[in-house]
């Protein structure tokens, strides 16, 4: 159906530079997840997708062909606004055949797909209202009805699930990610929440200040983040991360720990490290040698599980154990490290180091 | 949106039965209050109900000492010689026919003009927009009777002098600025994402501000249109200045030009202005809501 290449997007709002040399590459037919903090430039490159915002530099490709100057309804894309935009003074069902009037379907072809879509959403029996008499996730269906009724190049979604309570938004999770097995087509899905970019995409670009930070697979993207910064925005709890460096088979703490050198660092001996440890990776219970000494800090029971906060030095350590752990403040406690699992970034760039040895 | 005193004092759980002393300070200045407006709105609403008093009276009521309040023969003659005179209608007439053609065209005009460069002013990024916006503005600022001459030498040289389609330029001259401004404001509070959705929808940029955003304005395009006509049905300088034919001229001029004879017949003059009035209060009552808005506007936002 459709590819979307961006190259080296650049756009500024005054002083503010918001892309910064943004390049992706969205193959086709994959549901493709911008993720990063607000701020990142994630709408931004978006509505530059949609030629709807004005480049500085840069060019945007559709299907391989360069669309950088074309209007927003020349490039037969789709998008979801983080506001819906539903038209007020429209209903529901006008607003879904909105696409379709465009390009002047007749009456019969818009009646069939909107009821095909309708039925898809479960919205069929609100096809009468406006969007005033609807609820907030009545108009995030509706919205996303508008964008599927037709068959674009690319399907663009700005953070569709945000303004959505807990209960639905995890419903809607499901149901897109299920849309997008049933309908096909490109998804381009802007996103704060790193839990949807991990459970939905096929493939996840992380955006920081205008500039891409990682593309890859959400497993890539957690198992191997390129730089500290994505190490600490994705995963929750966020990973630890510990001032060391080696020396000889060790790696030696700043507060004084040591723990074995993990066998595939090819760090040289004194260089600032970051040792990166994620809450899974680490654990309270006595397991083999690799183990960090500290104090019980806190606890966060979660329900399924707890976790908690071991300080070693002055460092906070997130460590995810049973639910049924128990602890007062101030306990002394081990913590055994699964080192073949631990991250090692250089202190200086924020770079991760060389995994080649893994 | 205005909240009253009462609304802005919280009703909360607190409950005390002695009210606070503030109250009692309210109520005494509600009285003086209450006093001073009913002096101001007797001074200030006296002329007009002489005005239509005057109107209504027979020519030697009028001029009667003591002046007769109550017990006056009404009559409605003077309004039928507003717009009859012997032999067909009066210039009067005229004048008023004139006044409706001049402010409405010139209406139609400035909105027709104004609404679109009001939503240029909105939704695009201009090259120094608030510097333009406030060389808009400024036009504002003098007032009409400044320029009045040197308007009247260029229109005698394009031979615009005496014509209704001077009166109409100049009358939409003076609104498109105040269309502009009033109008971004009614613009900016509707969400641009409604057009951008209606782009990728398949809507041209112009197809999607006609289609959605227009619809959304008209309450605003109402109010704005109304306060221009007022300005166009109200204008006396240009109009006395730049018109001097009976069939030219609107009713402002032509009204005070009933005054200043040897004889000046009152109940006439009464009766034109009654009839003169009366638009702009049906209009005035149509845009209340707005008129409020409109002083206010710009001071809360943003």
């Amino acid at each position: 159906m459709g590819t979307v290449a961006v190259h080296g997007l650049c756009k500024s709002f005054g002083k503010v530079q918001a892309l910064d040399g943004v390049t992706l590459d969205v193959p086709d037919g994959s549901f493709f997840v911008v993720l990063g903090p607000s701020g990142a430039g994630k709408t931004t490159t978006l509505r530059a997708i949609a030629g709807l915002e004005k480049l500085d530099a840069g060019s945007v490709h559709l299907d391989g062909r360069d669309a950088t100057g074309d209007a927003p309804a020349a490039r037969d894309l789709a998008m979801v606004f983080q506001s819906y935009a539903l038209y007020p003074r429209h209903t529901a069902y006008e607003n879904i055949a909105s696409p379709l009037r465009a390009r002047r379907c007749s009456s019969s072809e818009v009646a069939a797909a909107v009821e095909q879509m309708s039925s898809l959403l479960h919205i069929e029996r609100l096809l009468q209202r406006r969007p005033a008499q609807l609820s907030g996730g009545e108009m995030q269906r509706v919205a996303l009805a508008r964008a599927l009724v037709r068959r674009p190049r690319a399907f663009l979604m700005d953070e569709p699930l945000t303004n959505l309570d807990l209960k639905l938004r995890v419903e809607m999770r499901t149901e897109l990610t299920r849309i997008h097995r049933s309908l096909g087509g490109t998804f381009v899905y802007v996103t704060n929440d790193q839990v949807e970019a991990l459970s939905m995409a096929d493939q996840v670009a992380v955006l920081k200040e205008g500039k891409v930070q990682q593309v890859g697979t959400p497993t890539e993207v957690y198992e191997r983040p390129a730089n500290q910064w994505v190490a600490g925005f994705v995963g929750s709890p966020p990973i630890s991360l510990l001032a060391c460096h080696a020396e000889g088979d060790r790696l030696v703490g700043a507060e004084g720990w040591t723990l074995p050198r993990p066998r595939w660092t090819t760090a040289e001996d004194g260089r600032p490290l970051l040792l990166g440890l994620r809450a899974e990776d680490l654990s309270v219970e006595q397991r083999g040698d690799a183990s960090l000494s500290g104090e019980l800090y806190g606890l966060e029971p979660l329900g399924d599980r707890t976790v908690v906060d071991v300080r070693v030095g002055t460092e906070i350590l997130k460590v995810k154990a049973r639910p049924t752990v128990t602890g007062t403040p101030g306990e002394r406690l081990h913590v055994t490290v699964d080192l073949d699992r631990a991250h090692l970034f250089d202190a200086g760039t924020g770079l991760a180091l060389s995994e080649a040895g893994r | 949106m205005a909240v009253s005193v009462d609304e802005a004092v919280p009703t909360g759980p607190v409950r005390d039965h002695t009210p606070p002393a503030r109250r009692f300070g309210g109520r005494g200045r509600s009285v003086l209050e209450i006093a001073l407006l009913t002096v101001l709105a007797v001074v200030m609403l006296f002329p007009v109900l002489w005005m239509i008093e005057t109107s209504i009276k027979e020519n030697r009521d009028v001029y009667a000492i003591p002046a007769k309040f109550f017990d006056f023969t009404v009559t409605l003659d003077h309004f039928k010689d507003v717009f009859i005179a012997s032999g067909g209608r009066s210039a009067l007439s005229v004048s008023f026919l004139n006044s409706v053609v001049v402010a409405g065209v010139s209406t139609v005009l400035a909105t027709v003009l104004g609404v679109p460069a009001a939503w240029a002013y909105s939704r695009f990024a201009v090259k120094a927009k608030k510097d333009q916006l406030f060389f808009i503005l400024s036009t504002r600022f003098m007032p009409p009777v400044v320029v009045v001459i040197p308007i009247f030498l260029m229109y005698r040289q394009v031979g615009l002098i005496d014509t209704k389609l001077g009166l109409i330029l100049i009358y939409t001259a003076f609104n498109v600025p105040f269309t502009i401004w009033m109008m971004k404001g009614f613009v900016d509070e509707v969400p641009a994402e409604y057009e951008d959705a209606a782009m990728l929808d398949g809507y041209t940029r112009l197809q999607a501000f006609w289609r959605f955003t227009l619809p959304l304005l008209v309450p605003g395009i109402a109010a704005t249109a109304v306060f221009a006509l007022i300005f166009s049905w109200n204008e006396f300088v240009f109009a006395i200045f730049l018109t001097s034919s009976d069939d030219v001229r609107t009713a402002p001029p032509a009204i005070a030009g009933l005054i200043g004879g040897t004889t000046v017949d009152w109940g006439l003059v009464a009766a034109a202005s009654v009839v003169f009035a009366l638009p702009v209060l049906a209009f005035a009552y149509l845009v209340r809501k707005h008129l409020i808005a409109g002083v206010t506007l710009g001071a809360v936002r943003r």
